[in-house]
């Protein structure tokens, strides 16, 4: 493990407590971003790594090394800092501003040259700005050299304090694929703090989300998208992009009908006959006595057979199309729609039939993902309708 | 001599005594410089540990205001109670004159250090000394620099009253031309070289102040 965090407590005096049992694991080459409102403890958190801030309880460890036993000028050393207001020293050149770190740590003076020249290829800003000062360059390009001076001494971890949040979206956006290029590219581990949710899908590999000094949860944005821990995660990802996100990251389980209409191969075709009309269906899905699903009779082959077969196994096809139920709806959709079958049986890891797709089933999935939003309050007003129905219903009974 | 103009008396005053004038030009000079270098050496570090200690600032500053308070004259005169009559008198008193807008500028300097950049030199792993050395004393030199330019102007005034403690300096010369009886040409004799010094020095730090403004790069 690269960095580790245990138990990490951080009271202020007066007994404000910032952060509270905070526990993490980040793996090297990992981009981890901490997200979450003002006040919860991020930007504090993110300080106990280069020891800026001293925790009042717990450990970290930089491979494997407490880094609380390490001489803290030299720990900072190695981690790369980048702050949100830049903090490029006005009074050095681009030069030195890179090579800040190197000549701290006392480089030959070739080796500082050749690497500032490298770092500013990194970024794609011609050579010639090296010798000019910060205040000749645009906000966009200072933050530009100020992630290269965060690299420029071969850190493996760099912590980002909001780096972007001072620019303009287009120069925001450029700098964010730079700096997830050179995550990929270079391998280097980031801690990102921000407080944009946008920001943080985009680069991120594992989002912590926090809220009074307390992890909410930890996952991939992926996993944030699709099963948010609380209430508070959902609304700080927030409503739109979690429709959005729907058809990206729901589940063919999350949609299908459960409770299919099935049967099993040893039942005779009277009573599959029996069973389709009861249920108002033209066909059964066929499964054994353990639920896994075997294949698929419809009416036509019923029709068809009556006379010379007597049970369900000589008849039913067992060829038939299904779809996993923890399969993504973005993956499958095509293929449902291609197909033009009229349902798909759903089923889960061991092959057992849990449920079932239909046509009107992927009517509601482009409508939601076309129309989400409006969707919802409908529903949410059908829903109401529901329950005055439910209660008048209630009252007839009461009648009887 | 009284056939002459105010004018030709100046220049004639220049021609017999102008040996004397330098010397004591040169003089005063140096008693204004030393007693700023001696306040620069004791009250820039001032200066730099209340601006790190910001709870002293208020105590230091109102003392040296009080210093400041004191009326030349008179402070010169407690001063030779103790330093007895001389020059040593004149650099005390003109250091005590410095100190104020030497902490002062020191202080408001390095406190104009932007916390960002102190932030990120720290959070990069520079030691204490190396904020102060490759960071804070360079970005406030031009403040405390400007400071130093109040003190020289303020030290070159209150040297030209140490005439009356013996010090000598272009003083001497302004009081025996108003001791003098149509005395006008000697006082300008005097009165001139001082301002001219003044504002001479007053130009050229300001244009070294320019200079070591990292802004204006």
């Amino acid at each position: 493990m690269f960095l580790t965090m245990e138990h990490l407590n951080k009271t202020y005096p007066g007994g404000k407590v910032a952060v509270d049992d905070f526990n993490l694991n980040i793996e090297k080459g990992e981009f981890v971003c901490f997200i979450g409102t003002s006040g919860s403890g991020k930007t504090t958190t993110m300080r106990m790594i280069n020891r800026m801030l001293s925790q009042t309880s717990g450990t970290i460890k930089l491979n494997g090394e407490d880094i609380g036993k390490m001489d803290p000028v030299k720990l900072r050393r190695k981690i790369g800092y980048v702050i949100q207001n830049i903090g490029l020293m006005p009074h050095m050149t681009i030069r030195d501003n890179i090579t800040l770190v190197p000549r701290l740590l006392k480089w030959p003076q070739d080796k500082m040259d050749e690497r500032a020249k490298e770092m500013i290829k990194l970024v794609e800003l011609p050579e010639d700005y090296l010798d000019r000062y910060p205040s000749q360059l645009s906000g966009g390009q200072q933050q530009r050299i100020g992630v290269v001076r965060a690299l420029a001494a071969d850190q493996d971890l760099v912590l980002m304090d909001e780096p972007f949040g001072a620019l303009d979206p287009i120069t925001r956006e450029s700098l964010q694929d730079l700096v997830k290029d050179l995550q990929e590219r270079l391998g280097k581990t980031f801690v990102f703090v921000t407080h944009d949710m946008d920001e943080a899908l985009k680069l991120s590999t594992k989002i912590v989300i926090m809220d009074g000094g307390e992890i909410m949860q930890v996952a991939t944005p992926d996993d944030i998208l699709r099963h948010p821990a609380n209430e508070f995660v959902e609304n700080l990802i927030g409503k739109d992009r979690l429709i959005q996100a729907r058809p990206s990251i729901t589940t063919v389980g999350q949609v299908m009908l459960k409770d299919p209409i099935s049967t099993t191969p040893g039942k005779s075709l009277t009573d599959a006959l029996r069973l389709m009309h009861d249920k108002r269906v033209d066909s059964l899905l066929v499964t054994d006595e353990a639920g896994i699903l075997k294949g698929v009779i419809g009416i036509e082959d019923v029709d068809y057979n009556f006379n010379s077969a007597t049970s369900v196994s000589d008849i039913m096809k067992k060829d038939i199309f299904y779809v996993q139920s923890n399969s993504l709806i973005r993956d499958t959709v095509e293929r449902i729609l291609k197909r033009g079958l009229k349902n798909i049986p759903v089923v889960d890891d061991q092959h057992r039939l849990v449920g079932i797709v239909t046509r009107a089933t992927l009517v509601d999935i482009v409508y939601d993902a076309l129309w989400g939003d409006e969707a919802e309050d409908e529903a949410s007003n059908n829903i109401h309708h529901e329950e005055d129905a439910a209660k008048t219903s209630t009252k007839g009974g009461d009648l009887k | 001599m009284a056939n002459m103009n105010l004018f030709e008396q100046l220049v004639y005053y220049y021609q017999q005594n102008g040996a004397y004038v330098l010397s004591q030009f040169m003089r005063h000079f140096l008693v204004s410089i030393y007693g700023v270098i001696f306040a620069a050496i004791i009250g820039i570090p001032i200066g730099i540990f209340i601006a790190h200690h910001t709870k002293l600032s208020s105590v230091v500053i109102a003392i040296a205001n009080v210093i400041q308070t004191v009326p030349s004259l008179a402070m010169l005169s407690i001063i030779m109670i103790g330093l007895g009559l001389g020059v040593n008198t004149v650099i005390v008193t003109v250091f005590l004159y410095a100190l104020l807008p030497i902490i002062k500028n020191t202080y408001t300097g390095m406190l104009n250090v932007s916390d960002d950049i102190l932030d990120s030199g720290k959070g990069m792993g520079m030691t204490r000394w190396q904020i102060l050395r490759m960071v804070e004393l360079p970005l406030s030199l031009s403040v405390i620099m400007a400071g130093l330019r109040n003190a020289l102007v303020l030290a070159i005034g209150i040297t030209a009253i140490g005439t009356f403690v013996g010090a000598g300096g272009l003083g001497d010369i302004i009081i025996r031309g108003t001791n003098a009886t149509n005395g006008g040409a000697i006082i300008l004799a005097g009165a001139l070289p001082t301002a001219l010094m003044a504002i001479i020095s007053d130009t050229v730090l300001a244009w070294i102040e320019k200079r070591a403004d990292p802004t204006q790069k």
